[in-house]
């Protein structure tokens, strides 16, 4: 059975480089309903910038495609963000998410999976070669304890 | 991103200004390689104090800016790296393989 969502959002957008940062910055802004740590905010904005990064870069290598995020709340101060794109797609999923594999050029490190990764509390990487990539993550954020005054 | 080189006595410093992003760091590595074989330094230091976000986009930059600097038998060091930016290196443990200071 599903939950449904308390809040959430879906922003589509061209894949312009420039997009990168717009995309960082808008999901900062829905995350901040569920009073973040300054650290949980930064690691949420650096997994968003890895899967957005690699739709303009792998999945549209030579053309400007549409990339569709979604960020979701659930009970329990749980985030869910998907990044999902309808480009080149991945043949070897196990393999692209290995530490180190690229394949991009001299100015990609190969490091974005494992960055989401380590940020994210989930991972999961759907992909059909010619049809598209959807990328989907989740957070637990800490309960704070909030102040009566 | 913003890059301001100083070089004196084979010890070059570049200090990094801005949002170390895909999008930012666009001709960045180019940047930085003309750089080093302007100067021939024995040693490269890169400055991130004015790095006010960074992906695994600034992970390739390092890399390549060492392997660089290994060809002329030199030395890399980063420096002043801010706390998100510290967290994506570790994430990655790139502290094994560059010093970072
Ligand atoms: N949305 C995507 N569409 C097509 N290929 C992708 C996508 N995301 C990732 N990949 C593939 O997975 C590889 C690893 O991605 P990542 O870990 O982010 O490293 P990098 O982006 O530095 O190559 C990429 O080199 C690419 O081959
Ligand atoms: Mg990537």
């Amino acid at each position: 059975m599903k939950t449904k969502a308390s809040n959430e959002v879906t922003l589509e957008f061209p894949s312009h480089s420039s997009n990168e940062a717009f995309a960082r910055s808008a999901a900062a802004c829905f995350v901040s309903q569920m009073d973040p740590t300054l650290n949980e905010l930064e690691d949420i904005k650096t997994s968003v910038s890895e899967a957005v990064t690699n739709v303009i870069v792998h999945a549209y290598p030579d053309s400007i495609g549409k990339i569709v995020m979604k960020l979701r709340v659930y009970p329990g101060n749980m985030l869910e963000l998907t990044v999902k794109d309808q480009g080149r797609g991945i043949a070897d999923v196990d393999q692209a998410r290995v530490p180190m594999f690229t394949t991009g050029g001299e100015e990609r490190s190969g490091m974005g999976f494992t960055i989401m990764e380590s940020f994210m509390d989930q991972l999961s990487v759907r992909s059909v070669p010619g049809r598209g990539t959807t990328v989907t993550m989740k957070k637990k954020l800490m309960p704070r304890i909030k102040s009566t005054k | 991103m913003e890059i301001q080189a100083k070089s004196a006595d084979r010890n070059l410093l570049l200090e990094f200004c801005g949002e170390l992003d895909h999008h930012g760091a666009r001709g960045a590595l180019r940047e930085v390689e003309l750089a080093i074989d302007a100067a021939l330094p024995r040693m490269l230091v890169m400055d991130f104090a004015g790095v006010t976000f960074m992906d695994s986009s600034g992970i390739a930059l390092i890399l390549r800016a060492q392997q660089r600097m290994q060809l002329l038998d030199g030395s890399l060091q980063v420096r002043n790296v801010p706390g998100q930016a510290r967290r994506v290196l570790d994430a990655a443990g790139i502290g094994r393989l560059v010093n970072i200071k």
